[in-house]
């Protein structure tokens, strides 16, 4: 049997439309009602919450959980001191991307990571000889997101303190009788929040925000909205965007930090001691500056796109579910300079955006390039410029 | 001015009142555009980006005309005119920057066309299941159904084209226009013969006609046909309503045809979005500032005089207004050839649409689905038939208002929550027949007997209605006029009817936004392709006016 999370309960008896993925083993919801798109416009405009209960955990302690973290993370945990958050990555020795993740530093020699897929031989088998333990918490902790422009307000009406937590900060409190850990973070480039919590308690904790954010236009979301909200706000997505160099075949499935546009990651580098999986390999690339891709966002030039559409006499689709798969992107003289990965038509932005990556050369904001599409079964080439990434970044997200 | 619901902070930031104390020069410009109502926006924004310095005169405290939001008690915000937004044209977004400026259209997800005996039709986002819910009524209106909305795209794709056109001069013997209108020639001519038929039976025809070769289920056609009424005195068996029908479904909303969005904030929002990218461009705009004449010297516009005598300068001056006033109203009839005086005085206004617009203290209850908010995520159809429509059309045929109106009803609070606070609703009510002369009686008069009336209908549809409500606005079309200034009250700033379209719009041989008075343009509703927030005359306009002045100057140098 496929499990279920510890909010499950509550999402069923939501979940209109009885669509459910799979995701880590677990059930997660599609959508709970006909329309990921007002499930992604009640993000952007009120709130949303969403259960991501199914993501891995892991709790390491010890007294060298630093130093063990400091040596397999690429990103320099020791700046994240207890209270924050960081966003972080881990590489192969080769400086190749294994996964990307959320920590908590929960509190002093405790750390709470997050990941995508399963890395708990991976970690425990570097612990060496460092004063460290991590385990798998992922089936006792459950997770909710509340996100969007009203989020703040509403978690303020539950615990007043924690309408002040900083980007990226922590703060610990109770919510409907329970414990909980809330993070300012999330993965839809909004402003947000994650309410973390034992499991048992995770229904206690649902019950008590839902009723508190009644006639506020909060929905909860699935995953369809999700990975909307995601592509406008630039996140990438593991085996979407790119995949775990562990179980690449070859290096053209692999990326390093900087081609997937984390070098703000290792902005301190020089001035940071640590010897990390993929150091040396990371400052070669950086040094010699031999990255074969920039990230970017693309957007299509919609002029193009509907005068391709119209001279096919088809009516220029404006479909916002997301696609990720590889789309070609040209130069004028029909020469590959890069691929997309993840496209959609963005109702926010009005805009057909892609999350792609490009030769350096291409990646200066605005360069003009042609992405591919197939209308009427066959190639056409429609124009796009070259953007930063994240297409969409609204003030409230950080501030 | 008034910004949109979210943004209460910055409540009363913008546009300064006026400048009238400075100099001369200081009040000279490119150009000046009579009225802020969204063309007058869309107009200045896109002289001001080709490089003109640019003033936009409002005559009220907030631009936007019939498309405003209003908080008429404290935490509702009231969209008191114009409630949604589809027909905005594509190209306008993108070129004015709207998404920077806040433009956010939200989706509606649901359509609702209760009965009010228990049953109704609810449409949401699964296509299938919207064929279920059509099955519930016809089995074979639900297969009808797709055949119907492909059809309808067809025309509109056909003659979606028109809306980004100037309409050519066919009384010209200009090469260009010859081409142009040629140009149109071959388009029609490479349409399929089926979709040409189609375009011509809804241009010219009635929807009921039209609805009929589709459907059985008059709870359906009523719904579809409702369309086919907003805004005109036509009933869904005039001819004349499948033009108008059309018309509504030609907005491209998201790439889909016939879809419709809440702006966030109402349309008022909307206005507030485009304010902000015409000043961005440059564009001046000055609040309370109604414009009493346009200067004329030698045939030429010079500029414009304000009730208080104040005066503004330009070479090009441009009426965001309706034909009447554009006309007969701000510059003297006289300096005007006799024949389009004459059109312009024959162009048909007379008004039949109001709003009655509610602060309610919770959502209706319709019996069976209960006050929740999944049916009220868009539009709410009280027009449960054919017939209902035409016999509250009947009433206006002899100069009275519907007994049993038309009314499309939306909760915008449910889409939007900034409109209302928590648990609470804005209820907005278009209301269908309200003709602007009442046979004996006048609107000041019945005003709140019609606030009474369309409370009645939505009692018998949602028992219990009454108790909800907080407060009532009451908007009729001499309201309408009085405030916005639209003539007669007409929401379209002119009748949509074939001898005022296109070519004829808003009269023959004047459809291009030019004037006999040189330098002196229109861009208003009454011109085409006509109203509705959509932009194009305001848009169009402007591309007429950079021609023009690209003509002219060299030689003016020369
Ligand atoms: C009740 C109602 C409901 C509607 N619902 C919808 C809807 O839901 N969706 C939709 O798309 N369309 C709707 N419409 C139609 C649409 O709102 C109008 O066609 C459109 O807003 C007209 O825009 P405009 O800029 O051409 O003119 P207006 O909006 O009329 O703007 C003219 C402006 O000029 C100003 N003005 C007037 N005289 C002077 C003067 N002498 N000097 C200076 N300024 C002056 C006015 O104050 C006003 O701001 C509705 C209209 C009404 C009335």
């Amino acid at each position: 049997m496929i499990r279920t999370t510890p909010l499950h309960e509550r999402t069923n008896a939501l979940n209109e439309t009885q669509l459910w993925s799979h995701w880590s083993g677990h059930l997660a919801a599609n959508r709970y009602q006909m329309s990921d798109k007002l499930e992604y416009f009640a993000v952007r405009n009120a709130a949303g919450i969403f259960d991501s209960s199914p993501l891995y955990k892991y709790r390491i302690t010890g007294k060298d959980a630093e130093s063990f973290l400091a040596g397999v993370l690429a990103r320099d945990i020791r700046a994240c001191v207890p209270g924050q958050a960081q966003y972080t990555c881990w590489l192969d020795d080769r400086g190749f991307v294994i996964e990307d993740g959320v920590i908590l530093h929960t509190a002093r020699n405790e750390y709470l990571l997050t990941s995508a897929e399963a890395n708990l031989a991976y970690f425990e088998d570097r612990i060496g000889r460092n004063d460290a333990r991590i385990e798998e918490v992922s089936h006792d902790i459950g997770t909710l997101a509340l996100q969007g422009p009203r989020s703040r307000d509403l978690l303020r009406k539950l615990v007043p303190q924690m309408g002040s937590i900083p980007y990226f900060g922590l703060a610990r409190g109770e919510i409907g009788g329970a414990a909980v850990t809330v993070s300012r973070t999330g993965y839809t480039g909004d402003l947000g929040y994650e309410i973390w919590m034992e499991s048992p308690d995770a229904l206690h904790v649902w019950d008590a925000l839902w009723d508190s954010v009644e006639g506020h236009g909060v929905l909860p979301f699935g995953l369809a909205a999700l990975y909307m909200l995601r592509i406008e706000a630039g996140l990438l997505l593991l085996d979407a965007d790119f995949d775990s160099s562990r179980y690449a075949w070859n290096d053209a499935h692999r990326s390093s930090p900087i081609e997937l546009g984390w070098s703000w990651m290792f902005k301190d580098l020089n001035g940071d001691d640590r010897a990390f999986i993929g150091r040396k390999a990371l400052q070669r690339e950086i040094a010699e500056k031999t990255s074969r891709w920039t990230m970017r966002g693309l957007v299509v030039d919609w002029r193009d796109y509907d005068r391709v559409y119209g001279d096919a006499g088809l009516i220029p689709p404006k479909d916002h579910t997301p696609i990720v798969e590889d789309w070609m992107v040209y130069d004028d003289d029909y020469k590959r300079v890069g691929y997309a990965t993840s496209f959609m038509y963005s109702p926010m932005l009005q805009r057909h955006i892609a999350i792609a990556r490009v030769r350096p050369d291409f990646a200066a904001v605005g360069t003009k390039v042609n992405l591919e599409f197939t209308v009427d079964h066959h190639y056409e080439q429609v124009a796009a410029h070259v953007a930063r990434l994240p297409l969409y970044n609204p003030q409230r997200k950080t501030v | 001015m008034t910004m949109t619901a979210p943004d209460k902070k910055s409540k009363r930031s913008n546009p300064p009142k006026s400048n009238r104390s400075t100099s001369k020069a200081d009040r000279t410009y490119d150009a000046i555009v009579i009225g802020g109502g969204h063309n007058g926006l869309v107009n200045g924004a896109y002289l001001a980006k080709s490089g003109l310095r640019t003033l936009i005169l409002e005559r009220r405290h907030l631009v936007g005309g019939a498309a405003i939001t209003e908080e008429l008690r404290p935490g509702f915000w009231f969209t008191t005119f114009s409630y949604a937004l589809s027909l905005l044209r594509p190209d306008i977004i993108h070129d004015l920057e709207l998404v920077k400026h806040g433009f956010m259209p939200l989706l509606m997800s649901s359509r609702f066309a209760p009965d009010g005996q228990g049953d109704y039709l609810l449409f949401g986002q699964d296509h299938a299941q919207n064929l279920k819910e059509i099955a519930r009524h016809s089995k074979h209106d639900a297969d009808a159904y797709d055949q119907y909305g492909h059809d309808m795209d067809r025309v509109c794709q056909a003659i979606k084209p028109l809306l980004d056109t100037v309409p050519p001069d066919i009384f010209s013997d200009d090469p260009e226009e010859l081409l142009a209108l040629a140009g149109i020639g071959a388009r029609l001519r490479k349409l399929d013969k089926r979709v040409l038929h189609n375009a011509v039976r809804l241009l010219t025809g009635s929807a009921a006609d039209f609805l009929d070769d589709y459907f059985d289920s008059e709870l359906l056609k009523g719904y579809l046909a409702s369309s086919s009424i907003i805004g005109t005195k036509v009933g869904p068996r005039s001819q004349g309503s499948g033009l108008v029908l059309l018309y509504h479904s030609l907005g491209e909303h998201d790439g889909e045809f016939g879809s419709w969005a809440f702006h966030k904030g109402g349309n008022g929002g909307f206005t507030q979005v485009l304010a902000r990218a015409a000043q961005s461009f440059g564009a001046e705009i000055l609040l309370e500032s109604p414009v009493e004449a346009v200067i004329t010297k030698d045939g030429q516009a010079t500029g414009v005089a304000l009730a208080d005598g104040t005066e503004y300068h330009a070479g090009t001056v441009i009426s965001a207004l309706d034909p009447r006033r554009t006309f007969l109203e701000l510059v003297d009839p006289s300096e005007l050839p006799d024949d389009l005086v004459e059109h312009i005085r024959r162009f048909r206004f007379q008004g039949t649409s109001s709003k009655v617009n509610f602060a309610l203290d919770g959502l209706p209850d319709y019996p069976g689905l209960g006050p929740k908010p999944d049916h009220f995520r868009g539009f709410t159809n009280i027009g449960p038939s054919m017939d209902y429509l035409e016999r509250a059309f009947d009433d206006a045929k002899y100069g009275w208002y519907s007994q049993r109106p038309y009314i499309d009803m939306a909760v915008q609070s449910t889409i939007d929550p900034d409109m209302a606070p928590p648990g609470k609703h804005v209820l907005s009510c278009f209301i269908q027949y309200t003709p602007y002369k009442l046979r004996e009686s006048d609107w000041d008069t019945e005003k709140e007997n019609l606030g009474d009336t369309v409370q009645r209908t939505l009692e018998s549809f949602f028992p219990g209605f009454g108790d909800l409500v907080l407060q009532r606005e009451v908007v009729t079309p001499l309201h309408i006029e009085r405030t916005v200034g639209l003539s007669e009250g007409n929401i379209f700033a002119g009748e949509f009817i074939a001898p005022q379209m296109f070519f004829f719009r808003p009269a023959p041989g004047w459809s291009q936004y030019r004037t006999p008075i040189e330098g002196y343009y229109q861009c208003g509703s009454g011109t085409h392709p006509g109203g509705c927030v959509m932009g194009a005359p305001g848009k169009l306009a402007a591309s007429q006016i950079i021609k023009d002045r690209a003509k002219t100057r060299p030689r003016a140098r020369a």
